[in-house]
C-alpha cells in the first residue's frame, strides 16, 4: 500500500512537470503579449523598461526556469490585468466554483440515486421509461442552452429566481460563501442545477445498470431466501454495491464539473474560477491562464489519486489486488 | 427514405441489406435519420432556401432590429422567427449558421476519426512498446474533461474556425483511438489476417484492406456520436466566445447574441437557435443510439 501510494505521488509529479511544460509553451510560446499590454502610443524606452519589467525580454526557456523556481515557491505570476499574485486570485474565486460543484454534486446524488433506483427496479412501467428518456436529454442537450432557458423561465418569465451573480455572502474560513445565506442561496440554484444535470443523467444511468445487475446475483437470491424484507434486501445488499461506481464516477466527475463550471459561470455571471479564466482568455493574462491550468492539473491528480485509494477501501477485491503485488 | 428493399427481389440476406433492415425497424431511429437529412439539406442549399443572406449587408435593414416573430418588416417582408439586433432575418441567420456548425462538427469527427483509427489499428496490430505509448496518450487525453482541453488549445491559438477544428480534433481522437484499438485486437487474430500474412501482403495493406472493414462498425457508431458531441461542443466554445469570429457565426455564436436580449424578454434571438442546434443533436443521437443496438453483435440473437 505505501509502496503503492509512493508510485502513484511520483507520478503525479512527472504528469504536473510535464504539464508545466506545455502549458508554459503554449501560452508563453504562441502570441505575443507585448501588443496586448503595452500601449501602442508608448515609446521605445517605455516599452523596454515595460518588457524588462514583464520579464518578457528573457529567452523562453529561461522564462520558463524562472517560472518553474517561483511555482515551487507558490508563486504563479502576477496578472497582467489586476497586478495581483495570480494564484491568489485564483483562490479568492475558488470558494464561489467549489460551492457551485459541490452544490452540483449534491444535487445529482439526491435526485439521481432515487430516480435511477426506482428505474432499475421497475425498468418497464412508464416511471422508468420517463427517466430513462430524460437522462437521454440530459446527456444531449448541450447545457449552456439549459442554462439559458432555466433564465428564460424562471427569472425572466416568472421571475422566481435571480438570474445572475451571487447574492449575499457570508465570510468564514477565509473565503465569501454564499449557500449560508437565504438570498444566495435563491442565487445558487440555477446554476448548481445546471451544472448538475448533466451528472443528474450520470448517476442514473450508473444506477439503474447497477441495480439491475444486482438484482440477478445469487447474494440478493440468497437474502431473499433468508427472508429479509425487500426494504433491507434493496437499501443494504443492493445499494451497497451498486454504490462503487457511482462513488467512483462522481468522484471522477469532481474535477469535470470545476472544469464545465466554466460554462455555467459564464451564463450566471457566477464570479468564479471559470469565469476568470474566460476572462482572461479574452484580454490574454497570461500568468492567470497558466495559474489557472496548473491549478486544475494539480487538482486533476489530486482527485484520481484520492478516488483511487477510495476504491481501495471500498472493495476489498482491489485491497488483496494491490497486497499481491 | 428511398425504397428500402424491392419485395419481388430475391431474399438474398447480404449483410448491408440486414443492416438496413434492422436500422428500419426503430420508427424514432428512422425519423431521427429523415430529420437530419433535411437539416443536411438546408445547410448545403442555404443560399437557395433561406430568404435573405445575412452576410450581405445591403439586404439588412437595421430599423428593423429585434422585431418579434412574424413581423412585416420595412420592405414588406415577413420575419418568422423575429430579427436580430442588426435587424438580421433569424431564420436566414440560422440556416446559414447550420452550414458552419455541421460544417465544423462532422469536420472534425472525419479527421478525428482517420488520425484516432489509424493509431488505433497501428496499436493492435504493432503492440509492444508502441501500443503502449499510444494507449498512454490516449488515457492521458481522457482523463482531461473535454472542455477544458478544448479551452487550453484555444488559449493557445486564439479563436478561429480551424482552430477551433484543431481542438475538436485533439479532444476527440482518443475515442476513436480506444474504440478501434479493442476491435483490432480481436480481429487481428482471426484466421483472415493470418491468412493475408502468409500471403506476405504488405502491412499496410493488411491494416487498412483486411482489418480495417471488419472494425468499421463500432467505429460509425462512435463517429455518429461524435459528430453530435464535436457540434454541441463546438456551439459552448462559441457561446464562451472562444470558437468562431463573430463573421462567420454558428449556432452557438448566435445563440451567444441573443443573450443580452434575452433578459429583457426578447427571447427569439437566441431561442430558435438554440431550438436548431437541439433538433440536430437528438436527430444525430437517435440514429447513433439505434446504430450501436443494430450494430453490436453482443445484442444480436
Amino acid at each position: 500500500m505505501t509502496l503503492y501510494l509512493i508510485r502513484r505521488l511520483f507520478q503525479a509529479l512527472l504528469v504536473m512537470l510535464a504539464m508545466s511544460l506545455i502549458v508554459f509553451i503554449g501560452v508563453y510560446g504562441i502570441g505575443d503579449p507585448v501588443e496586448i499590454l503595452i500601449s501602442p502610443d508608448a515609446d521605445q524606452a517605455e516599452r523596454t523598461r515595460a518588457i524588462a519589467a514583464l520579464g518578457l525580454d528573457l529567452p523562453l526557456w529561461r522564462q520558463y526556469g524562472v517560472f518553474l523556481l517561483r511555482a515551487l515557491q507558490g508563486d504563479l505570476g502576477r496578472s497582467f490585468v489586476y497586478n495581483e499574485p495570480a494564484l491568489q486570485l485564483i483562490m479568492q474565486r475558488m470558494p464561489a466554483t467549489l460551492e457551485l460543484a459541490i452544490g452540483a454534486t449534491v444535487m445529482a446524488i439526491v435526485i439521481g440515486l432515487p430516480l435511477g433506483l426506482y428505474a432499475g427496479l421497475k425498468p418497464e412501467s412508464i416511471g422508468g421509461k420517463t427517466i430513462m428518456a430524460g437522462s437521454i436529454l440530459g446527456f444531449s442537450l448541450p447545457s449552456f442552452w439549459v442554462g439559458l432557458m432555466l433564465i428564460m423561465v424562471f427569472a425572466v418569465q416568472l421571475g422566481w429566481l435571480p438570474s445572475t451573480g451571487r447574492g449575499t455572502t457570508v465570510e468564514i474560513l477565509g473565503g465569501r460563501w454564499s449557500f449560508l445565506t437565504h438570498d444566495g442561496l435563491a442565487h445558487i440554484i440555477m446554476p448548481a442545477m445546471n451544472l448538475a444535470l448533466f451528472k443528474i443523467s450520470l448517476v442514473i444511468r450508473l444506477t439503474r445498470a447497477g441495480v439491475r445487475e444486482a438484482m440477478l446475483m445469487d447474494y440478493v437470491k440468497f437474502a431473499r431466501a433468508k427472508g429479509l424484507t425487500n426494504a433491507r434486501v434493496i437499501f443494504v445488499h443492493v445499494f451497497k454495491n451498486i454504490l462503487i461506481p457511482v462513488v467512483t464516477v462522481t468522484g471522477l466527475e469532481f474535477g469535470s464539473t470545476i472544469a464545465f463550471s466554466v460554462v455555467t459561470e459564464s451564463i450566471f455571471a457566477w464570479p468564479g474560477m471559470g469565469k476568470l479564466i474566460i476572462d482572461s482568455i479574452n484580454v490574454l493574462d497570461r500568468p492567470v491562464i497558466v495559474a489557472y491550468l496548473m491549478m486544475i492539473v494539480f487538482m486533476f491528480i489530486i482527485i484520481n489519486l484520492v478516488v483511487d485509494l477510495t476504491y481501495t477501501v471500498l472493495d476489498p477485491r482491489v485491497r488483496l489486488e494491490s497486497k499481491a503485488t | 427514405m428511398s425504397a428500402a428493399v424491392d419485395p419481388a427481389a430475391p431474399r438474398v440476406e447480404t449483410p448491408l441489406r440486414r443492416f438496413i433492415s434492422q436500422f428500419l425497424e426503430s420508427r424514432i431511429a428512422v425519423g431521427g435519420l429523415v430529420v437530419f437529412t433535411i437539416i443536411v439539406l438546408l445547410a448545403v442549399f442555404a443560399p437557395l432556401i433561406a430568404p435573405q443572406n445575412p452576410y450581405d449587408l445591403f439586404q439588412l435593414d437595421i430599423m428593423d432590429g429585434r422585431m418579434e416573430p412574424g413581423t412585416v418588416g420595412g420592405a414588406g417582408f415577413t420575419y418568422w422567427l423575429g430579427t436580430d439586433d442588426q435587424g438580421r432575418d433569424m431564420l436566414s441567420g440560422i440556416i446559414y449558421g447550420l452550414r458552419i456548425s455541421l460544417m465544423v462538427g462532422a469536420g472534425s469527427a472525419l479527421i478525428a476519426g482517420i488520425i484516432g483509427a489509424s493509431l488505433g489499428m497501428l496499436a493492435a496490430y504493432a503492440g509492444g512498446k508502441t501500443d503502449t505509448l499510444i494507449m498512454r496518450l490516449v488515457d492521458l487525453q481522457l482523463s482531461f474533461p473535454t472542455i477544458l482541453a478544448a479551452l487550453m488549445i484555444l488559449a493557445f491559438l486564439g479563436k478561429g474556425i480551424s482552430n477551433v477544428v484543431i481542438a475538436l480534433v485533439v479532444v476527440e481522437w482518443a475515442y476513436y483511438a480506444r474504440t478501434v484499438r479493442g476491435s483490432a485486437l480481436v480481429e487481428r487474430r482471426r484466421e483472415y489476417v493470418e491468412a493475408a500474412q502468409c500471403l506476405a501482403l504488405p502491412t499496410r495493406r493488411i491494416i487498412f484492406v483486411h482489418l480495417l472493414p471488419n472494425c468499421l462498425p463500432p467505429l460509425i457508431v462512435i463517429g455518429t456520436i461524435q459528430v453530435a458531441r464535436a457540434i454541441a461542443l463546438e456551439a459552448t466554445l462559441s457561446f464562451l466566445g472562444l470558437g468562431v469570429p463573430i463573421t462567420e457565426p454558428s449556432l452557438g455564436l448566435l445563440i451567444a447574441n441573443g443573450y443580452e436580449y434575452m433578459l429583457s424578454g426578447k427571447y427569439w434571438i437566441s431561442f430558435y437557435p438554440g431550438i436548431a442546434l437541439l433538433v440536430t443533436i437528438v436527430s444525430i443521437n437517435l440514429v447513433g443510439d439505434h446504430l450501436r443496438d443494430v450494430l453490436n453483435p453482443r445484442l444480436q440473437k
